[in-house]
């Protein structure tokens, strides 16, 4: 009992001055309070997109979300106009950004001496650093001309083929980063026993190193899929096609994607407030793309955290 | 005790283990690596040097006029001013807004919260935020920020205080990650030293971790506030001006803020879809301005770091 009685004022004066503690605890409910924000702001997001887009579902008649093209302004919602418009770019670009990341992946975290990386990576920091209209500026002034209306001389000034190489050369270092991590994160241990047993370069890289770094190289490529999905400066500039497209499914037109529609609709936006369902159905679009953007980025997280834990 | 037999195997052996046999897939493997490596350098050198090409006659043309006159539908009188303006205004709020919020999450998250549900759900949660597409976040900033600046009565509603708050919550989730990476990676021997000569937990944050923090957390919200920079489309939805528009001379800063708006990406994204060629050139001048602005940002990073990061 002695000892408990002399434990108790211990403890209190280990406790420090009120004033001390009281600082302690504002201190932490101002932290909590700036951790809380961020649920905050994603509730307030799916909020906003809900409510509006509630908005446009009552207002329009179900049957316009089918029409032979997407004229916001005309009463015309193809919604698939537009997903197709995104499949098209986002498959695009993923034809760029695929082989030439993982590629630079594949150099980098295989081939490159520690020298090479050190001048090498940079390169892809300045071009990730890029912002999106630049990119989009560069479609119109380079690739079309140079690159795809050299090959297809048909194709005209604004076309989706131009847009979608433009936002794929934007991915690659976002691709070539995330698969770099996942390749150099397999242990040397695996590429010492595949030259242990006689084997070349190419053959650990591509037989050992790339099968062991799969879930990485996955969610590269998903993470540039959502990132492709919700580019939109250099849609809504190269592609062309503003105020509405028809549903098309050919890459050599000028054409829309969710991202475009919303800018080129938000633009105008003035004339269309207080008009129709042009407005609302903004916040429909951007729901669907918070959707799938959101549903994108949980199984590319999913297949990050798988590469960590098996090692 | 050799014998001519083991002699001719050690032949084989060491021929096949230096490789007589040229390894030409290997070869030609590494080569397409290095060119797809080489791709990259080759858009960021034929890009910048397009830009310049085209940007370098406007500047000689009108060294001066370009900076300081504002959008016109004539490309000989159209200039930079109102965009370079908005920008540089977005410059000093953004990071005022979103920098020590952001910085304070991150406090919270690695210094203060245990391991519990809700702090999983919150990390979760702004991990999902920094994938949400930008455009996504003008339509957050057009409701609700656009939205108070109306209710409140506001001649403008679309002004620059509501790009500015856009663009902070935009950049929020970057710069919360950024700087719980930063402080993740202060030596847990720091803390432990405070505590054991018998400071607070918020004394230990302040005094200890948070200074060894800084030059990690600077870099990486300042890479945060380049992005923000080159924002197009939040800017477009919540309504900066596309087409001209007049600033009122000699307003006061307040009267600036609270008054049409544009910034340097809208202006280069409005340039760029005119048809006429002046316009194109005029928007690769814009393009450079933008580039120099954001490299600036940059430089003034890497100076703070240099001068925070106790190692040097």
């Amino acid at each position: 009992m002695a000892q408990a009685n002399q434990a108790v004022p211990l403890a209190i004066a280990l406790r420090g001055s009120d004033a001390r503690r009281r600082r302690e605890s504002i201190v932490h409910s101002v932290l909590l309070a700036g951790g809380l924000l961020s649920i905050a702001i994603s509730a307030l997001i799916v909020y906003t997109l809900l409510v509006e887009a509630a908005k446009f579902v009552a207002l329009v008649d179900l049957s316009k979300l089918v029409a032979f093209g997407w004229f916001p302004r005309r009463g015309m919602f193809d919604i698939a106009t537009l997903v197709l418009g995104t499949l098209m770019v986002t498959g695009i670009a993923l034809v760029v950004a695929a082989p030439i990341g993982l590629g630079s992946a594949i150099f980098l975290s295989e081939y490159a001496s520690p020298r090479v990386r050190r001048l090498v990576k940079p390169v892809l920091e300045i071009l990730a650093g890029i912002p999106s209209i630049v990119f989009g500026f560069f479609a119109l002034t380079v690739i079309n001309p140079d690159i795809v209306q050299r090959l297809i001389p048909t194709a005209p000034g604004f076309n989706i083929m131009a847009a979608s190489i433009a936002v794929g050369i934007l991915t690659i270092p976002l691709v070539a980063s995330v698969a770099e991590d996942a390749m150099r994160a397999v242990p040397r241990a695996l590429r010492e026993a595949s030259y242990g047993l006689g084997a070349r370069r190419l053959t650990t890289s591509l037989r050992i190193v790339f099968p062991a770094a799969i879930s990485g190289i996955m969610a590269a490529l998903i993470l540039a899929a959502s990132r492709a999905i919700g580019e939109t400066m250099v849609v809504a500039l190269a592609a062309g096609a503003t105020g509405g497209g028809e549903r098309s499914v050919n890459p050599l037109e000028p054409g829309q994607t969710m991202t475009a529609a919303m800018a080129s609709l938000a633009i105008g936006s003035d004339q269309v407030r207080g008009a129709s369902a042009a407005f609302p159905s903004l916040f429909f679009i951007g729901l669907l793309l918070f959707l799938i953007t959101l549903l994108l980025n949980l199984v590319g997280e999913a297949f990050v955290r798988r590469t960590r834990q098996r090692y | 005790m050799s014998t001519i037999g083991s002699a001719a195997t050690a032949a084989v052996v060491r021929r096949s283990l230096t490789g007589t046999r040229p390894d030409i897939a290997g070869r030609i493997f590494q080569v397409l690596l290095l060119l797809s490596l080489l791709f990259s350098l080759a858009v960021l050198g034929v890009l910048l040097l397009d830009v310049l090409r085209r940007a370098l006659p406007v500047f000689q043309e009108r060294p001066v006029d370009f900076f300081t006159s504002p959008l016109s539908s004539n490309p000989a009188n159209a200039g930079i001013v109102q965009g370079l303006l908005g920008t540089l205004a977005l410059v000093v709020l953004v990071p005022v807004l979103s920098f020590p919020l952001g910085i304070a999450t991150a406090v919270y998250l690695e210094e203060y919260a245990g391991d519990s549900r809700l702090t999983r759900f919150i990390s979760v949660n702004i991990r999902n935020l920094a994938g949400v597409p930008s455009v996504v976040y003008g339509l957050l900033g057009l409701t609700i920020f656009v939205g108070l600046f109306r209710a409140l009565g506001f001649d403008t509603a679309r002004n620059l205080w509501a790009a500015a708050l856009t663009l902070g919550v935009l950049v929020l989730p970057i710069v919360i990650i950024t700087s719980a990476e930063a402080l993740r990676a202060v030596p847990n021997a720091i803390r432990e030293a405070g505590y054991g000569v018998g400071a607070s937990r918020w004394e230990v944050t302040r005094k200890l971790v948070l200074p060894a923090a800084t030059s990690g957390s600077l870099t990486g919200t300042v890479l945060a506030l380049a992005r923000a920079l080159g924002e197009t489309a939040p800017l477009l939805l919540i309504g900066a001006i596309v087409g001209g528009f007049s600033t009122p001379a000699g307003g006061s800063v307040l009267d600036f803020m609270s008054g049409p708006y544009t910034a340097l990406p809208v202006t280069i994204f409005q340039w760029s879809k005119l048809p006429q060629e002046e316009f194109r050139s005029l928007a690769a001048a814009a393009i450079l301005v933008l580039l120099a602005v954001t490299l600036f940002a940059n430089a003034v990073a890497i100076m703070l770091r240099n001068r925070y990061d106790p190692s040097s």
